[in-house]
Formats: structure tokens, C-alpha cells, sequence
């Protein structure tokens, strides 16, 4: 049985490696399809000198360094708002299956200058053609930074309730207040600390993903120069081989950035640490009521997107819809009618089932394995590293891996790719209900003569079916979601909604783009709905399955 | 600085009548009055609606002062009542010393002043040295005593001990039992014990039973 876990190392793990280190070679000039294959540092010279290399780097370490660190500090109080009142907490899983680039597209056609905050506003500023401001795609990154803390905040937030949940936060609440703490400062030094170590693994995730994000960059971020992992893709799609070269030396930067941000990373929570228990050793109270009001921020989000998808929905509905017009002018179904949006939909829809049937079949299988064995595979590291990585740094080596090995771009290496991806969260999703299962259970089937396969059929999958079900659904989610990940091994002939939706959000007719966007961001919350709604179905007269003791 | 209870009644979350009669009572600075009373019949929730670390949900009446003011209005952390909760629970990431330092008031300033003040509360405690300790490492008895003495740097007005005693070994029980009331004594400051204990009753001069 320890085969399986070889296997899936290979799967998953050699895959990335071995990505990456295509990558490295590639930027060292090692392109055998062209029948070059002596190594060199050109390509890393080259791509010192690109044109706005510079101020590329500043724009992706600011955007994703500022990201990240703002997405933290804001769920520190929001997760603390959510814990305080005991709910609050069932918007966040539906949210997070929304793909990041349908939200990012309803944001820019929010936020734009010719976008539904400034057609609300053209009445009062007497706007009659669009201000010309720069919101979206502004040389600062602001409008990218926004677009990722919608998605980060409510995710971070989601890992800090699932860390504070293992931890008696009540306790220690009544404890730091009865020494005269408000609150807030109690959750900040005396409870936050404590939930940080879980924190640490979701905090790279998004940092990584920040810093090497492609899609949400294209539709948000600032074109001339981009960030780098836009530049690096165009680069990559240049036809000419030479300059797969300096893209692959320029992902090898990427890495070496996401390198560095982690050590920095590991440094600056030293230092916080120490300076912060100094701090703490002060023992000051603070005033009972301070700072900024929670709800300010929250409500902010909430409107920003609502406001995102409620453009989307008008947009994919308008016929005419000339600024400043608050509402179109005239309305129709065509560009729905016209079902441009069917085949990426239904190559989305199978894509991400596959993914997700192999994801789910391989966790059933590794963790019956582990059940099976008594032992834990410690290969918790592997499993996440495809989210560690920056996607862009080892995507376009995994492809040239592929066709080196004899697999063409296409749906098959489009579909491992993604399971690279939908792997890891089927894997974290599953695990935790599975390991929950009592054990008793298992035993007193074994009692009644079940060998382990009928123990598995008959007693563990239809008790944790609800579990799989949402592993499934957040598979689904992350599988809908991948853009890179279907456009490298894919080479552009593979089209799903994300790949469609942002190649047309830059295009000249919204409608089109919106309805792709609002097709993508309904995909994964139709799954979400089918994974709640059947074992609830299924288990309508069984009370001890229907709740959400087993669940995620 | 006396701790008075007036008339106090409670009602758990969808009852229809209060968990006890109305209590009357007053605690002299100094004093330990035991609240004694079956299990289930609300000497947590007492300790809760007084320290104000209520759960939603409940009614009461009455009123609770302290040195004449009610302070049943107030925020948990602006009524200056210390407790010492049943678990004592301690900050896992800080040391013992840490712990201390997030209790100790902050009148009392500089770094060093502050330390030496940790040391010197320590080692009355018959714990010096255990500053750096890590609090997952102390035993039961000692867990009490770091949390009480966290407590009581604080300088509260009042303290509050919901069965403090209940999870500690049989033998250890008596001698964490006198160190904390001692401790509360040379305080000065009025306490209240709530425990089904029939030894903790002994302990203490005034009893008073809920029902």
C-alpha cells in the first residue's frame, strides 16, 4: 500500500519539482525542441535588462506583499467580530467558491471610470461623459490590492474561526477581561498569538498567490508595465523560442522573490514577536472602546461585492447601456440566448469533474491507506507545494515537461495540472472529518464480520458523505477557479470560462464578458448547493447525519 | 470597598422562573463568603453575572455593588473584579512570567520595576524561579496559584473563585486552598467562592446557600 503514496508523490509532487526545474533549465537556454542544449546566463542577462523589469518588481512585491499583510490585519478584527457573536460565518465558504476572476471583472466594471460607481456619481459630479480618472488599472496596484483582500480577508478570516474553534476562546476572553482588557486587545495579545502557528500555511498560500497572480492582474492591475508574472506571460506567449527563455529566467526571479518574501516573512515575526511580548509585558489596558469600527471595513467589502456582481447581472442582461445611465436603457436575454458562454461552461463543467473525481478517488484512497496501516504519511508538505509555489514559475516548465514526455497541450495535461490544485483542498477538506470518524463505528462493523472493504463502502463513505461532498464542492471550486493552469498545459486551445471571461474583459462589448464572468462565479456555487442539498436530501430521516457534525 | 449583592436573581436562557431565591449579601474586604448550592443550580452563572462574562441569553434582577456603586452597567473589564476561573486558564504563548506581566497593572511602570514585582509575587508564592516556565509545564496546584497571583497583581476590587479547587487532587486541595484565601486576606479585598465542597464551606468564616 505504500505504493499509493509513491504514486501520489509522483502525481504531485514531481510534477512541480520537476515544473520548476524545467523552468530553471529553460532559463538557462536549455530548449531541446530547438535543438539547444548547451546552458548559459544569457537569458538571466536578458532578462535584467527588460524594460520596466523594475518597476514591474516594485508593483508585484506592493501588490502582493501589501496584499497579503493587509488581508491579515484585516481578519484579525473581522475574525474576532465573527467569534464574539458565535455566527455570522455561513457567507464565507460560498464566497470563497467564487472564482477570483468573475470577481474581478464585475469589480472593474464597478470601479472603471465608465463603471456603475461613477455612472451613480455623474449626476451629482455632472458627469456626462466618463471622469478621466485612472481607478482600474491604476500604476499603483490599488484596484489590484482591493480585488485580491475581497477574496483573502474572508479566507483568512475562514482559517482563523477554524484555528480559534480548537482553542478555549471563551475562556480566555472572561480571563483577559476580568483582568480589566477590552476585548479587541484581549483577542490581539492574548488569544490571535495562539491561533498564529495554524495561520502560518494559509498566510504563504495567499502570499504566493498574491505575488504571482495572473488573471485578477490582467483585469485590475496596471498594463504598462505590468506585474511581473503578467509581463512573464507575455513573454511566454511570444512565438519567438528565445523569449520563453527570458520568460523562464524572469519566473526563476518570481521564485526566488517568493523565496525571499517567506524568509522575510519568517524574520518580521520574529521581530513582532519580540517586540510584541514586550509590549504585552507593559501591561496597558488601552480605552475600552478604540480604533476603527469592524463593520466599517466589512460593510465596505460587502457593497464593493454585491456592487461587483450586481454590474455583471445588468451588464449580461443590457442591450443599450450608455454612461451616465444608472440602469441600461433597454434590456435583453440575447447574449445569454446566443450561448457563446455553453462550450466553455460544459468544458469547465467536465474539467472540473474530472479533476475533482481523481482528487477525491486519491484522498479516499491515501487516507484509507493510512487507516488501513495505522500510520500517518507525513508528506503534508508535498501535498501543498503546488500552492507555495508561484503557479507561474512552474506552469509553463511543467507544459514543456508534458511534451518532452509525449504529452501534447491539451485537455489531459490541462486536467492533471488542475489537480494539482484541487488536490491539496480536497486533501485538507476531507482529511479532518475522516480522521473525526469514531472509531468505534469501524470497530463494531468489524464486529459484524465487515472486512475492510465492506467497512469502507458500507460504513465510512455513507457516513462521511457529506464531507466528501463538500471536498468535492471546494474542489470544484479551486478547479473552476485556475486560469494558468488551464492556459499554459491547455496552450490557449483549451477553453474554459476563466480563460474566456478575462480574454474578453478587456474587449470592447462588456455584455459578452459579463455573461461568462456570471456563468464562472454560478458554477461553483450551484456545486456548493448540490453538496449541501443532496446529502440533506438523502439524510433528510437520519438527524445524525444531517447536521453539521461531520461536516467541514 | 465592600462587595454587596442585593436582592440578586437570575434566569437561564428560555426558563420561566429564576435558577435561585433572590440573593442578599454583603462581603466585607478581607472576607471569603462560600456560596454553596448543588450543581446546576447557578453558582457559575452568579459568578458570570457579577464578573459580567454573562452568555447572551439571560435575565436578572437586582442589584450588585461595589463600595456603593452598582456596577452591573458596566463592561467586564471596566468593573475591576478579578476571577479565578474553575479551569484557571493561562495564556499558552506567554511564560509564567509573561502571564504575570499581562495581569500586572499598568501603575506600576518601567521594566524592571515590573519584573521585580513579577519576582517578588512569585517568590511569596512559593514559586521562584518559575518566570521563564512555560505554563503547560506547571502542575495543577501550581496553575491555580499563577493564576490567582495573575489575579490579584491586576489589583481588582473584588475577586470572584468559581470552584477553583474542584479539579485538583484530593491531598493538594487543602494546601491550594489556604494559600489562595491567604492570599485573598492579606489583599484586603472582599471574595467570593462559589464550590459544592463541604470542606471549602469550612474553610471560610460565612456561608450562604443557594436554592
Amino acid at each position: 500500500m505504500i505504493s499509493l503514496r509513491v504514486l501520489a508523490l509522483l502525481l504531485i509532487g514531481a510534477p512541480v519539482l520537476a515544473g520548476a526545474g524545467m523552468t530553471l533549465l529553460t532559463a538557462l537556454g536549455w530548449q531541446p525542441a530547438f535543438g539547444r542544449t548547451e546552458l548559459s546566463l544569457a537569458g538571466f542577462e536578458q532578462a535584467l535588462a527588460v524594460p520596466g523589469l523594475w518597476t514591474s518588481l516594485r508593483l508585484t512585491l506592493l501588490t502582493g506583499i501589501g496584499a497579503s499583510i493587509l488581508s491579515l490585519a484585516l481578519s484579525i478584527p473581522i475574525a474576532r467580530w465573527v467569534v464574539s457573536r458565535g455566527r455570522g460565518a455561513g457567507w464565507l465558504a460560498p464566497w470563497l467558491a467564487v472564482p477570483h476572476a468573475a470577481l474581478a471583472i464585475g469589480l472593474a466594471f464597478l470601479l472603471a471610470p465608465s463603471g456603475w460607481i461613477a455612472r451613480m456619481l455623474a449626476p451629482l459630479a455632472g458627469w456626462e461623459v466618463p471622469p478621466a480618472f485612472v481607478t482600474v488599472g491604476d500604476p499603483a496596484g490599488v484596484a489590484l490590492i482591493l480585488g485580491l483582500m475581497l477574496k483573502e480577508v474572508p479566507f483568512l478570516v475562514l482559517v482563523t474561526l477554524a484555528a480559534a474553534a480548537q482553542q478555549p476562546v471563551a475562556a480566555q476572553m472572561a480571563a483577559g477581561r476580568s483582568l480589566g482588557y477590552p476585548p479587541a486587545r484581549v483577542w490581539v495579545r492574548g488569544i490571535w498569538p495562539v491561533l498564529y502557528p495554524s495561520l502560518r500555511l494559509p498566510i504563504f498560500i495567499v502570499l504566493a498567490f498574491s505575488l504571482s497572480v495572473v488573471d485578477v492582474a490582467l483585469v485590475l492591475g496596471p498594463g504598462h508595465p505590468p506585474t511581473l508574472a503578467v509581463l512573464i506571460l507575455r513573454r511566454f506567449a511570444d512565438p519567438d523560442p528565445a523569449q520563453a527563455v527570458v520568460a523562464s529566467a524572469l519566473a526563476v526571479g518570481l521564485l526566488v522573490v517568493m523565496g525571499a518574501a517567506v524568509l522575510l516573512w519568517f524574520l518580521a515575526e520574529r521581530v513582532i514577536a519580540r517586540f510584541g511580548s514586550e509590549v504585552i509585558a507593559q501591561g496597558a489596558r488601552g480605552r475600552p472602546r478604540g480604533g476603527l469600527d469592524v463593520r466599517v471595513p466589512m460593510g465596505l467589502g460587502a457593497m464593493l461585492g454585491l456592487g461587483a456582481f450586481g454590474a455583471l447581472a445588468l451588464w449580461s442582461l443590457a442591450r443599450r447601456w450608455p454612461f451616465p445611465s444608472i440602469l441600461p436603457e433597454s434590456w435583453s436575454l440575447a447574449r445569454w440566448a446566443e450561448g457563446a458562454w455553453l462550450a466553455p461552461a460544459a468544458e469547465t463543467l467536465g474539467l472540473g469533474a474530472a479533476a475533482v473525481a481523481l482528487s477525491l478517488l486519491l484522498a479516499v484512497v491515501w487516507l484509507e491507506t493510512e487507516d488501513r496501516s495505522g500510520t500517518r504519511a507525513g508528506l503534508g508538505a508535498v501535498i501543498v507545494l503546488p500552492l507555495l509555489l508561484p503557479q507561474i514559475g512552474f506552469l509553463q516548465g511543467l507544459t514543456s515537461g508534458f511534451i518532452w514526455l509525449g504529452l501534447p497541450p491539451g485537455r489531459v495535461a490541462v486536467l492533471w495540472a488542475l489537480s494539482l490544485f484541487v488536490f491539496p483542498y480536497v486533501m485538507i477538506a476531507l482529511a479532518g472529518p475522516w480522521r473525526a470518524l469514531d472509531p468505534a463505528q469501524i470497530r463494531s462493523a468489524a464486529s459484524l464480520g465487515a472486512g475492510s472493504g465492506r467497512r469502507l463502502w458500507a460504513v465510512k463513505l455513507p457516513i462521511l458523505l457529506r464531507p466528501l461532498m463538500v471536498a468535492a464542492a471546494v474542489g470544484f471550486a479551486v478547479a473552476a477557479a485556475q486560469y494558468l493552469a488551464v492556459l499554459l498545459p491547455g496552450a490557449g486551445r483549451v477553453r474554459v470560462l476563466a480563460t474566456e471571461a478575462v480574454a474578453l474583459s478587456s474587449g470592447a462589448d462588456r455584455r459578452i464578458a459579463a455573461v461568462q464572468a456570471l456563468a464562472l462565479a454560478a458554477l461553483p456555487l450551484v456545486a456548493y448547493a448540490l453538496a449541501l442539498g443532496l446529502p440533506a436530501w438523502l439524510y433528510r430521516d437520519r438527524a445524525g447525519l444531517r447536521g453539521g457534525g461531520h461536516g467541514a | 470597598m465592600a462587595l454587596e449583592l442585593d436582592e440578586v436573581t437570575l434566569t437561564a436562557p428560555g426558563a420561566s422562573a429564576p435558577m435561585f431565591a433572590p440573593l442578599s449579601l454583603r462581603v466585607e474586604p478581607g472576607e471569603t463568603v462560600c456560596v454553596m448550592g448543588p450543581s446546576g443550580v447557578g453558582k457559575s452563572s452568579l459568578i458570570a453575572l457579577i464578573g459580567g462574562h454573562l452568555g447572551p441569553g439571560f435575565h436578572w434582577s437586582g442589584a450588585v455593588r461595589l463600595n456603593g456603586t452598582d456596577i452591573l452597567s458596566r463592561s467586564a473589564e471596566m468593573r475591576r473584579i478579578g476571577v479565578l476561573f474553575q479551569d484557571a486558564p493561562l495564556f499558552p504563548h506567554l511564560s509564567v512570567a509573561g502571564n504575570l506581566g499581562f495581569g500586572l497593572s499598568p501603575d506600576i511602570r518601567g521594566r524592571a520595576a515590573r519584573q521585580a514585582r513579577i519576582e517578588v509575587a512569585l517568590e511569596r508564592a512559593g514559586l521562584a524561579g518559575f518566570g521563564p516556565r512555560d505554563p503547560a509545564t506547571l502542575s495543577g496546584g501550581q496553575r491555580v496559584r499563577v493564576a490567582l497571583l495573575r489575579a490579584l497583581v491586576a489589583k481588582p476590587a473584588a475577586i470572584l473563585l468559581d470552584e477553583p479547587f474542584s479539579r485538583l487532587d484530593a491531598g493538594l486541595r487543602g494546601e491550594i486552598r489556604s494559600f489562595v484565601l491567604d492570599h485573598i486576606r492579606a489583599e484586603a479585598i472582599p471574595a467570593l467562592l462559589v464550590s459544592h465542597d463541604a470542606a471549602d464551606a469550612d474553610a471560610v468564616g460565612r456561608v450562604v446557600t443557594l436554592g
